[in-house]
């Protein structure tokens, strides 16, 4: 018993240096966990600023989740999530549901995107695709069953279409671009939340098209390729490019992609250095993944809000339409 | 031996009964009974367990048919499954049924025979050594975690299959996760099946070849019909395994619930829709999220029917040997 | 067993008939040849299936150790995952992967063993036994991502019995004890989930075990006057414990191969920490070979087969230790 004794008492005192070592505090690092959930197109953003977040303060724990844009804002207005990621503004009804359960949010743009349409490198027919176009692909009323229903001169082979789920933003984006407020998407697509699994599918059939953010094309560069889609505008069919995409002749599918941060989360000590890390380096985390940097003015505004703590969405106007329009006009 | 355990157990009562234990009789009795019943209890949780899965399935699919939109018959005898697009809803079974069918026929396809064939082997044909060999590395084989089977459908099957026996090969195919699924359920099949031939007694055997028969005779003509009934477990365990399996599918068959049984065709799975809605991570509202559940009471029924199957299977068709 | 019966010689042949080889080469020479052909017909099917299997099993398992092995290395077990391929690691999966298992393996074993106690020791048969037998054998048959949905309702969640969005909660977050109701998707919820998982395997492998110690024993202590529990207590159960553990191995071994339940229960796609206490984030080894998987490039495909090597090889030791008890056993006994 009394060597048992000694024997304790012996680890302990060598344990109790190690544990100081362990103590030595980092005055920023201030533990905590944050959690992020959203957009899939968000997605390689938020992994790199939470990457890059948890080295420089590995007592955070910095969780990403891909639920969707939807399915984010569902957890994020029950208060689970401490940052939602978008690839759309948050709708009137998310804004009612977040109200219900008294979760005041901050709005952040973070970055700007280019959404694109894909076909397989072994399609040679489709040099450029018109909104029109995409209408007759896409609708459900209207849905054109092979390539050559779209255009005559393009092949008799049925047309396989990949598409992301009900719950992605890009999926409520591109439907509201090009179908319209009304219209419904067609039944028959491969259907997944992961823009991964998108890619993989167009990448190995032949007739297939597909839709996603930027960033999973130019990462993807070799195995799909990007169709140019004519300007509504301009009427000139324009390749989305980082400078297409960056000084908006790349249309209609130029869209910024946006946080949104929990005000009551905020006052976690993790979650304010996460956003106040993600705003810093938003501009080159997003360049690096390969989406499009926001001009400075932009991030430098996002940055006093969030600093005021202005809760709301701006692209809501007090009617209770959404406002549309550059990103920089509409974000004050 | 029997003098040794006599007396162990001697001292091992003596101590029990010296060390921290209860005296009186009584005091034993209540203990005996305190366990008796936490024993108990623990096997009431299996119960327990069963009540809560048909509990929870069988409120949520209520409440899944309880909303507008979504009809009993449309959901058992419909053959649209479009719960999430297109301009109306659609909430029938079947193309989900289809596809998971069309995964699990082109797994037993492949399965079936060549596990019955390399238990034959192994069990009739091969050499102690080799049979000793190989039935460890089985058992190992029927271990391994089922995403290595689908990485393999992705990186080595698929592409095989649009190189080299068809373009209509995509991304996503029937035939590549079906055979996936079928190599998965190899050792299973075959392990049972040789546990199942080797309990026939060696006496039908020499019956056999005294009789003049060829080890072909032997093999397929006297032991396996003797064996049949394990063999037929073995293959409504593997049937079962393969109707439930979840990752291989998630990574390879697709996303697109169709009828159709090509096997170039992307389909999907009632496995895979689950993992499709749950992966959206959806809190419990929604016709979508309910619908996951309803799909999940079809597949428990489905593998429960035929794990009962296969008990009956088991115990009707079963030979008793002296 | 008595000589085979010396049949009547065949007209063709005059020399008395010993052996069945002897007897078939002694029939009638035409069925004789196509019962021979047939014979050797299906040794080949039997050779060429079995080595079939044996292929096919080798390329999965050359492939895997081809894309995989040369991403392996001390990095990749001590480095979190990360958007760069060669920065990537399996720390967050692995350690989350020990502590899910170490939850289930201790909460499975005792109400596994206990059922198997139970049943092998102290029920007397009846209808509700019958029935309880039948249904851990319908159990063993359920898929596993039924038990995901299962384990959400009923850990996750709680059954909704306290809301989440007023939870729970006791302890430090950051601190080792630390329990919040409802348990929402930590380590508890997916280890409670994966031994619901594992548990008819627990209970059929320790039934076997304790049918396996001899009568004689028990015999031997009840008959001194030890109670029931005294003697599976004191008795049974450590002459059963060798393969009771070897069960418990088999079912971690199970447990850590289960991705299905955990897709399920809802964890992080990206997580940058090993879990602290019960109620921390967690990714586990398959989970991050199936995200790994999904991702488009050859980089993340090399990685995947990385993880799956480290899977495969903590499965290895896992049935190698198996085999060792089994060994010990048999030469004790």
């Amino acid at each position: 018993m009394k060597t048992a004794r000694i024997a304790l008492a012996a680890l302990v005192a060598l344990a109790a240096p190690l544990a100081l070592l362990g103590a030595r505090a980092s005055a920023p690092d201030a533990g905590g966990t944050v959690r992020v959930d959203g957009s899939s197109t968000v997605f390689p953003f938020a992994e790199a600023v939470a990457e890059e977040f948890s080295k420089k303060n590995p007592k955070t724990k910095v969780t990403v989740g891909q639920s969707g844009t939807g399915g984010g804002f569902k957890r994020f207005g029950a208060g689970e999530t401490d940052f939602s990621s978008a690839s759309r503004p948050i709708k009137a009804g998310e804004v009612e549901a977040c109200k219900a359960k008294s979760v005041e949010f901050v709005e952040l743009p973070v970055a700007f995107d280019g959404l694109t349409i894909v076909v397989n490198p072994a399609n040679d027919w489709a040099k450029q695709v018109t909104v029109d176009q995409l209408r007759a692909i896409f609708l459900s009323s209207s849905a054109a069953k092979r390539w050559k229903d779209v255009d005559p001169s393009w092949p008799d082979e049925p047309i396989k279409v990949y598409s992301p789920g009900t719950d992605s933003g890009t999926f409520d984006y591109f439907k509201e671009v090009v179908l319209g407020k009304d219209g419904t998407m067609r039944a028959d697509m491969s259907v997944s939340e992961e823009d991964n699994v998108l890619v993989r599918g167009v990448a190995g059939e032949r007739n297939a098209i597909g839709f996603f953010g930027f960033a999973y094309f130019t990462e993807n560069a070799k195995k799909v390729r990007a169709v140019p889609v004519v300007n509504p505008k301009t009427g000139a069919a324009v390749a989305p490019t980082h400078a297409s995409i960056e000084d908006g002749t790349y249309a209609p599918f130029g869209r910024p992609l946006f946080v949104y941060a929990n005000k009551a989360s905020l006052a976690k000590p993790g979650c304010q250095a996460f956003a106040d890390f993600m705003l810093e380096h938003a501009g080159e985390l997003a360049e690096e993944v390969g989406y499009v940097k926001l001009p400075q003015a932009v991030y430098d505004r996002a940055k006093a809000n969030l600093k005021a703590q202005r809760t709301g969405t701006q692209l809501i106007g007090p009617d209770g339409k959404e406002r549309h329009g550059p990103i920089a006009e509409t974000y004050r | 031996m029997t003098a040794a355990t006599v007396t162990s157990a001697a001292r091992a009562a003596a101590a029990a009964s010296r060390r921290g234990t209860p005296r009186s009789a009584a005091a034993r009795d209540r203990r005996e009974r305190a366990v008796r019943g936490a024993l108990f209890g623990s096997a009431l949780l299996s119960v327990a367990t069963t009540a809560t899965i048909i509990g929870v399935l069988a409120s949520e699919t209520v409440r899944f048919f309880g909303m507008p939109g979504v009809s009993v018959t449309d959901f058992l005898f419909g053959t649209t499954w479009a719960p999430l697009l297109g301009a109306d809803k659609h909430f029938g079974i079947w193309p989900l049924l289809c596809g998971t069918f069309l995964i699990t026929a082109i797994a037993a396809a492949f399965a079936l025979p060549v596990g019955l064939v390399a238990a034959i082997y192994l069990s009739e044909y091969a050499r102690p050594r080799v049979r000793a060999a190989v039935k460890p590395a089985l058992e190992v084989l029927a271990g391994i975690p089922t995403v290595v089977y689908g990485y393999f459908a992705l990186t080595v099957i698929t592409p095989f299959l649009h190189d080299h026996v068809s373009e209509r090969f995509g991304t996503f195919n029937a035939l590549g996760a079906g055979l996936a699924v079928g190599i998965m359920i190899l050792p299973i099949v075959a392990s049972l099946s040789e546990d199942a031939l080797r309990a026939v007694p060696r006496s039908l055997r020499d019956a056999a070849y005294a009789l003049g028969g060829t080890r072909f005779d032997v093999s397929v003509r006297v032991v396996v019909p003797a064996a049949l009934s394990g063999i037929m477990a073995s293959w409504l365990l593997a049937i079962t395994r393969a109707i439930g399996e979840t990752m291989i599918v998630a990574l390879a068959a697709g996303g697109m619930a169709a009828m159709t049984l090509s096997p170039t065709a992307e389909v999907q799975t009632m496995t895979a829709y689950m993992v499709q809605i749950f992966l959206g991570d959806a809190p419990a509202t929604g016709v979508e999220y309910r619908s996951s559940y309803a799909v999940a009471t079809v597949l428990f029924v489905v593998t429960l029917g035929l794990t009962l199957v296969g008990n009956l299977v088991l115990r009707r068709f079963r030979e008793e040997y002296d | 067993m008595a000589p085979p019966p010396t049949v009547p010689a065949p007209a063709a042949g005059p020399a008395p008939v010993r052996s069945p080889a002897q007897l078939v080469a002694a029939a009638a020479p035409s069925s004789q040849g196509a019962r021979r052909a047939v014979d050797r017909g299906f040794l080949v099917l039997c050779l060429a299936l079995t080595a079939l299997a044996v292929v096919i099993l080798s390329v999965l398992l050359v492939t895997v150790w081809r894309d995989g092995h040369e991403r392996l290395g001390a990095e990749f077990l001590t480095n979190y995952a990360s958007r760069k391929p060669a920065e990537a690691g399996v720390k967050a999966a692995l350690w989350g992967s020990v502590w899910v298992c170490a939850i289930c393996a201790l909460t499975a074993l005792p109400i596994g063993v206990g059922t198997a106690l139970w049943l092998e020791e102290f029920a007397r048969p009846s209808r509700l036994t019958s029935f309880i037998k039948l249904n851990i054998s319908n159990l063993a048959g359920v898929p596993s991502i039924v038990y995901g949905i299962l384990g959400l309702t009923a850990f996750a969640r709680l059954f909704g019995s306290v809301s989440a969005d007023t939870p729970i909660a006791l302890g430090d977050p950051e601190g080792f004890l630390y329990l919040k109701l409802p348990f929402g998707n930590g380590v508890l919820a997916g280890g409670l989930t994966l031994m619901l998982v594992v548990l008819p395997i627990v209970i059929v492998s320790s039934q076997e075990a304790l049918r396996a110690v001899p009568r004689s024993l028990r015999a031997g202590a009840l008959a001194l006057g030890a109670t029931q529990w005294q003697t599976t207590w004191s008795i049974t159960l450590p002459a059963a414990l060798p393969m009771v553990m070897t069960g418990a191995i088999l079912a971690v071994s199970r447990a850590i191969g289960e991705a299905a339940p955990i897709l399920v229960l809802g964890v992080p796609l990206f997580i940058r920490s090993v879990p602290q206490n019960l109620m921390s984030d967690f990714t586990v080894l398959p989970l991050q070979i199936y995200n790994w998987a999904n991702r488009p490039g050859e980089a993340f495909h090399e990685l995947a087969a990385a993880a799956i090597i480290v899977l495969l090889a903590v499965l290895l030791t896992f049935n190698a230790v198996a085999v060792v008890i089994r060994q010990r056993l048999r030469t004790t006994s």
